[in-house]
């Protein structure tokens, strides 16, 4: 399953990112190799003073890297390169609640925007000399940094909810046509479905 | 590390924290006026951004969770905005999973919600800067501790295997804890100053 999921990841194009993010993941990993062979009880592998590293509890580790890197790469090769809009149109026609949707609609269209707000912010404040340390004043400043974001949010919330008054909102978005699934789709759809429990019988077998 | 990924938690641990989140997310979707979706939602998007600063507290660094200061501006319609955030961080940085993003919402907004609820009324009605400060600071620390004291115990409750990850979990929050504390006192009482009406959550 993990050979697999590695093999899709590398055909796939492979950006640098998606390996960053799987470092990320890999940290729990070796939290567990780093504790699950000396707590497990089991045959002894070697012994380092006092303690025994057992082949169980190194056994179990491994599986478990493994599971987890399977999914976050299954996971990161079939959402890559989804747009959050298109995500938010095909959970409203899977009848996911209306309000969920246009929330999350809402908030995928301001990320960008309040980030870039952030990221001038923040510029500002090295343009001022700041230089971020673990003291007090730092905590203070990035306080103060996160809470003028939060206020411009607010204030740009108001206004895009007059603009949206404005434009006779009237409690739904008007559906964002989505392209019907062609027959090229539905042979990925069962490809997919196919291997999935193709790895999940030779797992249980 | 308050995101788990998935394949480590067990089905019963799983399913458990998908029914919470769906009824937090259920109730406070109910109790969010349609009118405020945009405020809820921008709200979550500079949660989002804020979460990506990274403040260096001791030798290491963290990223504030902001869910005491999501408590004290959305109420309970922090469930909903915790689980867009989720998702996003999830469909944009491959950040937590798919499975575990019930247990994930519960175990961020819940702490939020409720600390945001016992103390929040206290905080409005503060007359003293310095008293408000620390009262959010209360929030914003204590909304953390129990974020990680839910990741250990989802964790514990999965496999008997954990339970030495779950108390070094535990150990990391301790920077995240006072990082937190201080960045809250901080937005709260610059919130007060600014703009006072930001502090009176979005749902009744």
């Amino acid at each position: 399953m993990f050979s697999v999921a590695v093999l899709v990841a590398a055909l796939h194009r492979t950006e640098r990112r998606l390996w960053s993010r799987l470092l990320h993941v890999e940290m729990f990993a070796l939290l567990l190799f780093v504790t699950l062979p000396f707590t497990m009880p089991g045959p002894t592998l070697a012994t380092l003073g006092p303690l025994h590293v057992s082949s169980t509890g190194l056994w179990r580790a491994s599986l478990v890297a493994l599971k987890v890197s399977a999914c976050v790469l299954v996971l990161l090769v079939l959402l890559n390169g989804l747009e959050p809009e298109r995500l938010g149109a095909t959970l409203r026609a899977l009848h996911v609640p209306e309000k969920l949707t246009r929330l999350f609609v809402m908030t995928a269209r301001y990320v960008a925007l309040i980030r870039e707000e952030a990221r001038r912010l923040s510029e500002a404040m090295r343009a001022r000399g700041f230089t971020p340390r673990s003291n007090r004043h730092t905590w203070r400043s990035y306080g103060n940094l996160l809470g003028m974001i939060l206020v411009r949010a607010l204030d740009r919330a108001e206004r895009v909810q007059e603009a949206m008054l404005c434009r006779g909102f009237a409690g739904h978005y008007p559906d964002v046509p989505l392209p019907l699934p062609r027959s090229r789709d539905w042979a990925l759809f069962a490809l997919l479905l196919g291997a999935a429990v193709l790895a999940v019988t030779t797992d249980r077998l | 590390m308050a995101h788990i990924a998935d394949g480590l938690l067990s089905v019963p641990v799983l399913l458990c924290g998908a029914g919470m989140a769906a009824a937090g997310v259920g109730l406070g979707l109910r109790r969010l006026d349609d009118r405020l979706i945009p405020r809820a939602g921008i709200l979550a998007a500079a949660v989002f951004v804020g979460s990506l600063v990274s403040i260096p507290v001791g030798p290491s660094s963290v990223h504030v969770l902001m869910s005491g200061a999501m408590g004290l501006m959305l109420g309970i319609a922090t469930f909903p905005a915790v689980l867009v955030i989720l998702s996003l961080q999830a469909l944009l940085f491959g950040f937590g999973g798919l499975t575990t993003l019930g247990v994930n919402t519960v175990n961020i907004a819940l702490p939020g919600v409720v600390f945001a609820m016992l103390l929040g009324p206290a905080i409005r009605r503060a007359g003293h800067a310095t008293t408000r400060a620390a009262l959010a600071g209360l929030v914003g620390a204590l909304s953390v501790a129990g974020t990680g004291g839910l990741v250990a115990l989802s964790l514990a409750l999965s496999s008997s295997d954990y339970a030495p990850v779950a108390s070094v979990i535990i150990a990391t929050y301790v920077p995240l804890m006072i990082g937190e504390a201080f960045v809250t006192a901080t937005i709260v009482s610059f919130l007060a100053r600014v703009h006072p009406d930001a502090l009176r959550p979005v749902t009744s």
